[in-house]
């Protein structure tokens, strides 16, 4: 019986040590604010497109910390982003709904541009230029491609253009022997189940 | 095959699998043929039938993974055939040799995805799994023809025939022979043996009749391939010359054996054997030479190989000093073997233009 | 064994140092004994707007202009960059994109000249024979302006490397004779035959980075052009620091930072360059050329090429005009049909196989080689599993361990692939060549490299948009504050019961999301500003 007690009295002991460590830790080590969010603002695409159903990447990936949203709903960010997150979360992986097109620019047809200064409001990364009354104008190098600023456009003057693909940017592809292939599929096919 | 994306370079040296499987088989010729002189037919049936089984596992193996066929020729299968068979004693009986060779075939190297995926050399392994299973037929050692009075003429067809598709034990049955009259103990198990009883190792040795000259060309008990240390050493030195193996991994095992041999036989000649008997006794050499530069199980890289091949000494020298088995060379290997992926992180060479503790720094 | 008793001579300083790794593939040389030749002028010449490594030139001449040879055509766009010359008079027939030496089988635009046959020289540029005692900046600006580009391969802008830094004194140049790619021998020839115009070249170089020591490396398999070299720097006055070092034969001996090892014993560090270690190395035909620039004034419009290969019936060494189309050269040298012959932009080693032959000669285009399909089908025949034979290790010039990194970028472990060092791969091909299992490594490697720079490359430009949003919503708050704050004023005055005000507060921060679209009609509505600002819409 003096054993039990014994025995519950220094396990009580030491989880009352351990209790006062980490309380002081916690004090210690204190951190402000959510860093899940930046975390995963950091794997997103930052398009600010808001195909995801949230306004930007900072509202969506606030939303998928606090477990809200779900992990699949970045589109152009596509299944590796998805997986990323997945992984980063620990949450089991889902198919993205949407197949990501191809990347695109947006492109204003300025002869037809009244300078209504619609678009600029629009365009969440301040990519298109322009004065009330002047030719508005994209600059590439700045666009996401979100199609945010086609919609407002009272004169429907600006197109998605494919991104043209430039030489310096060209990757090689995997070599195209069988065992690479397999390999590939293979890897695919456990990023689906994992 | 689609010569749409290709990346040079545009030219091969003609190395091949295949190839580097045959240097190997080549290079195992000696020890074979000194194997066959000693141990006669015997030794031919558990090497014909070794690396039969082992061909035919493997057609099995390809065949259920949906594998072309085509990958027998790499030789693979035949040479992890032929390494198990020289490993084994003698009066192995048929179906152990088979079993065996399907346990290196499948345990060893199909399960883990087929060759180049193994972390375990494959004979070896079966080898031990053998060892393990049989502990009393793996440790029976026949006295080889070439000792003063071999009680079995060995050459004979029928009697080597018996022997090996009956068993021992039926065949001592029929002939009115003990096990004592036709087997010996190896080197090793008898200083082993002796050791326990409190002989010192020189008496122990003198007892038995031992010779360096007669171990180096492999006129003792054993193994039937590791015997001569000759033959063995031919091969080997024909795989170096051949650029099949690098000298990392065999003079970093065989040094290390040596080393601590020398040491510790120079502060207790009467519990540690001689280097020259390390050396030459049981299956160091054969395993340096060819079993722990497998390629597939050791380090890539120089360093490692030389990390590895002091490991594998090291365990080599404490199990025949301490351990409980007389002989230690293959569980040395096969322990290593499984150190090898760290060994590979941790020992690459310094990279071009970097500093010597770069890899270190970021591990 | 050999390996370590090498090493532990070279730390004695017995023997000479020698780069670690490496092979010996067959060489084929088979044009090492063809003199030079001059080819025709072709009728009509492609010249890319960029035929060195860096940003490409933009075109300053338009359709039906005509040039002169030697006229700038196109001007360099940033630093790393070289302008681009007509190589011949003629008139401009169009500019477009055409195929370009290039593995993704993309264009480049173009310049089209029609040549007129009389091959007229633009004389603007003077000679400069009294380069002794000109100011090096000069010869350098010099150098720019001619189009210099590195001619061993890898056409890297010449005279970025050719300065003076007072940090970084340079104390050797090191002539790169060294051509180990099997099948080459435009250099060799080069070497044989133009000796002097080099070591002139060589002089000018030692002039401008200020130093009086430098190293010519030849392999021991060009010994006649060891012999050109020592004859033609022994009757050269100024040049008793220079020496010709003959090194044993090895691949890939020629690569910048493994020669500069073999010769002075020191590595480049990396990330650095060989200016930091005090070396300069040139290649031969660079040398030849910066001659020509300075002393005879003549901007890049012309090279030596090898056309060699097993498929090609006439191997030669041919003094070509930059923009001539491979297929009139191999028409020369008696190949017409180009049925199962695979075309080759450099060596077999390093080179970019072509997809067809109407592809113009570049600054960087040191040979091309026919191959039969069968020399190129055993080196690239079906894939094995990796038997960790650790050849790659050892011939690996970098000392990098090729098979896991082939692994690593194989499974797209891009992170464990940099830790591995990924990016000191000289992609030289040794560890394909030895593979015993065909393992395409360098293509694995350029591969994960590609993946590497994708994924950086969107990183940032991820980066930057977050910047920019996040400077948007920070912009749009403060103006809605202001507007609230304006409207309360305004409602203060007009009405002076405020209870409003806390409403407006907590109207703007509600606001702010919608308020891109709302933010100028808020104002005209200030003064009645109580309902939201959809319904206003």
């Amino acid at each position: 019986m003096t054993g039990l007690l014994y025995a519950l009295a220094s396990l009580g002991l030491f989880a009352l040590c351990a209790g006062i460590v980490l309380a002081i830790a916690q004090k210690i080590f204190h951190i402000e604010g959510d860093p899940m969010i930046d975390n995963i603002d950091n794997l997103l695409p930052q398009t600010q497109c808001g195909q995801c159903g949230y306004p930007g990447c900072k509202p969506y990936a606030t939303a998928v910390a606090s477990g809200e949203a779900d992990v699949n709903h970045c589109v152009p960010g596509g299944e590796r982003t998805m997986l990323q997150i997945a992984d980063l979360m620990g949450v089991e992986a889902k198919d993205v709904e949407e197949e990501a097109s191809a990347p695109m620019l947006a492109f204003v047809r300025e002869d037809e541009c009244i300078g209504c200064t619609l678009c600029i409001k629009a365009c969440p990364v301040d990519a298109i230029i322009g004065a009330p009354k002047q030719y508005h104008t994209v600059i590439v190098d700045h666009c996401t491609g979100c199609t945010l600023c086609v919609e407002p456009c009272p004169v429907d003057c600006i197109d998605m253009l494919v991104k043209p693909e430039l030489i310096e940017h060209w990757a090689w592809p995997l070599p195209d022997t069988k065992r690479s292939q397999l390999g590939h599929e293979r890897r695919e096919q456990h990023a689906g189940h994992a | 095959m689609p010569l749409i994306m290709l990346s040079s370079p545009h030219a091969h040296g003609g190395d091949s699998i295949r190839m580097m499987m045959l240097t190997v088989v080549l290079a195992l010729l000696p020890a074979t043929a000194v194997s066959v002189y000693l141990f006669g037919w015997l030794a031919v049936f558990l090497i014909v039938s070794c690396m039969l089984s082992a061909l035919l596992t493997e057609a099995v193996c390809l065949k259920l993974m949906k594998r072309p066929l085509s990958t027998l020729l790499d030789n693979s299968a035949a040479l992890t055939g032929l390494f198990l068979a020289l490993t084994l004693p003698a009066t192995t009986p048929w179906w152990m040799a088979v079993l065996g060779s399907v346990f290196a075939i499948v345990l060893g190297k199909q399960v883990y995805g087929g060759l180049g995926h193994n972390i375990f050399n494959p004979a070896l392994s079966a080898r031990v799994i053998l060892l393990i299973s049989f502990p009393l037929s793996m440790t029976t050692w026949i006295m080889p023809m070439s000792s003063l009075a071999p009680a079995l003429n060995l050459y004979d067809f029928s009697l080597c025939a018996t022997l090996f598709f009956s068993g021992t034990d039926a065949f001592l049955a029929t002939s009115q022979l003990t096990l004592d009259a036709i087997s010996m103990a190896s080197p090793l198990g008898h200083i082993k043996t002796e050791a326990t009883l409190g002989v010192p190792v020189a008496d122990a040795l003198n007892a038995y009749h031992y010779s360096y000259l007669d171990a180096f060309l492999g006129f003792e008990a054993g193994s039937i391939g590791e015997t001569s240390a000759l033959a063995l050493l031919i091969g080997g030195i024909f795989l170096l010359a051949r650029h099949s193996i690098t000298w990392h991994i065999p003079f970093a095992y065989i040094g290390t054996v040596l080393l601590l041999a020398a040491v510790f036989n120079q502060f207790a000649p009467a519990q540690f054997a001689t280097p020259m008997f390390h050396l030459f006794a049981g299956g160091l050499i054969l395993c340096a030479f060819f079993m722990a530069t497998d390629p597939v199980s050791s380090p890539v890289t120089p360093m490692g190989q030389i990390v590895f091949g002091i490991g594998c000494g090291l365990l080599t020298w404490s199990i025949r000093s301490f351990g409980g088995y007389p002989e230690g060379a293959m569980f040395s290997v096969l322990l290593m073997n499984c150190a090898v992926p760290l060994i590979d992180h941790y020992f690459r060479p310094r990279v071009y233009g970097h500093a010597a503790n770069a890899n270190k720094a970021e591990s | 064994m050999p390996a370590m008793l090498r090493t532990l001579a070279q730390k004695m300083g017995l023997i000479a140092h020698s780069f670690s790794g490496g092979i010996h593939p067959e060489m084929h040389k088979l044009s090492d004994d063809k003199a030079i030749e001059t080819v025709k002028l072709a009728s009509m010449l492609i010249l890319p707007m960029k035929q060195h490594i860096g940003t490409p030139c933009s075109a300053l001449v338009s359709v039906g202009d005509h040039v002169l040879r030697g006229q700038k055509i196109a001007k360099s766009e940033g630093y790393l960059s070289v302008p681009v010359h007509a190589s011949t008079s003629g008139r401009v027939l169009k500019i477009e994109e055409s195929p370009i030496a290039h593995p993704s089988g993309m264009g480049m635009p173009s310049v089209f000249i029609e040549a007129d046959g009389d091959d007229q020289s633009d004389h603007s540029l003077a000679a400069i024979p009294d380069w002794q005692n000109t100011d090096p900046t000069l010869l350098r600006e010099r150098a720019r302006m001619c189009g210099l580009a590195g001619l061993g391969g890898a056409a890297f802008p010449t005279f970025i490397k050719l300065v003076q830094d007072k940090r970084f004194p340079i104390e050797t140049v090191i002539l790169n004779g060294i051509e180990c790619e099997p099948y080459l021998t435009n250099d060799h020839r080069l070497m044989v035959e133009k000796a002097s115009e080099i070591l002139d070249g060589m002089a000018i170089i030692m002039h401008m980075v200020g130093t009086t020591s430098g190293i010519i490396a030849i392999e021991d398999n060009k010994a006649d052009a060891a012999t050109a070299m020592r004859d033609a720097l022994s009757s050269k006055e100024g040049m008793d620091d220079v020496q010709v070092h003959v090194l044993p034969t090895r691949y890939p001996q020629g690569s910048e930072k493994q020669l500069i090892y073999s010769l002075t014993g020191h590595e480049v560090p990396a990330g650095k360059l060989p200016m930091h270690i005090g070396v300069l190395c040139q290649n031969v035909g660079t040398c030849k050329a910066l001659h020509d620039a300075v002393i005879l004034g003549q901007p890049l419009t012309e090279r030596i090429v090898t056309l060699s290969g097993d498929a090609l019936p006439q191997p030669a060494n041919l003094n070509v005009r930059l923009g001539t189309p491979i297929r009139s050269l191999f028409e020369r040298q008696g190949l017409v049909d180009f049925n199962g012959i695979q075309i080759v932009h450099g060596g077999p080693m390093m080179g970019e196989r072509l997809r067809h032959p109407d592809i113009p000669v570049i600054k960087s285009t040191s040979g091309i080689l026919a191959l039969g399909q069968q020399a190129i089908a055993a080196a690239h025949s079906a894939e094995d599993p990796c038997i960790r034979c650790g050849h790659c290790s050892e011939v690996c010039p970098a000392s990098l361990v090729p098979n896991l990194l082939a692994d690593f970028c194989r499974s797209d472990q891009t992170e464990k692939a940099e830790s591995y060092q990924l990016f000191d791969c000289i992609e030289c091909g040794c560890c394909s060549y030895v593979c015993p299992s065909n393992i395409p490594l360098v293509h694995y490697f350029r591969y994960g490299k590609g993946q590497v720079s994708m994924q950086r490359r969107e990183q940032s430009f991820a980066e930057a948009s977050r910047h920019r949003s996040e400077g948007r919503d920070v912009r749009l708050q403060r103006e809605l504050d202001e507007k609230a704050a304006r409207r309360s004023r305004v409602r203060r005055t007009h009405a002076p019961k405020a209870e409003a005000t806390p409403d407006s507060v907590t109207a703007a921060p509600a606001a702010a999301t919608t308020a891109d679209k709302t933010a100028s009609s808020a104002e005209k509505t200030v003064a009645v500003d109580q309902t939201s600002p959809e319904e206003k819409k």
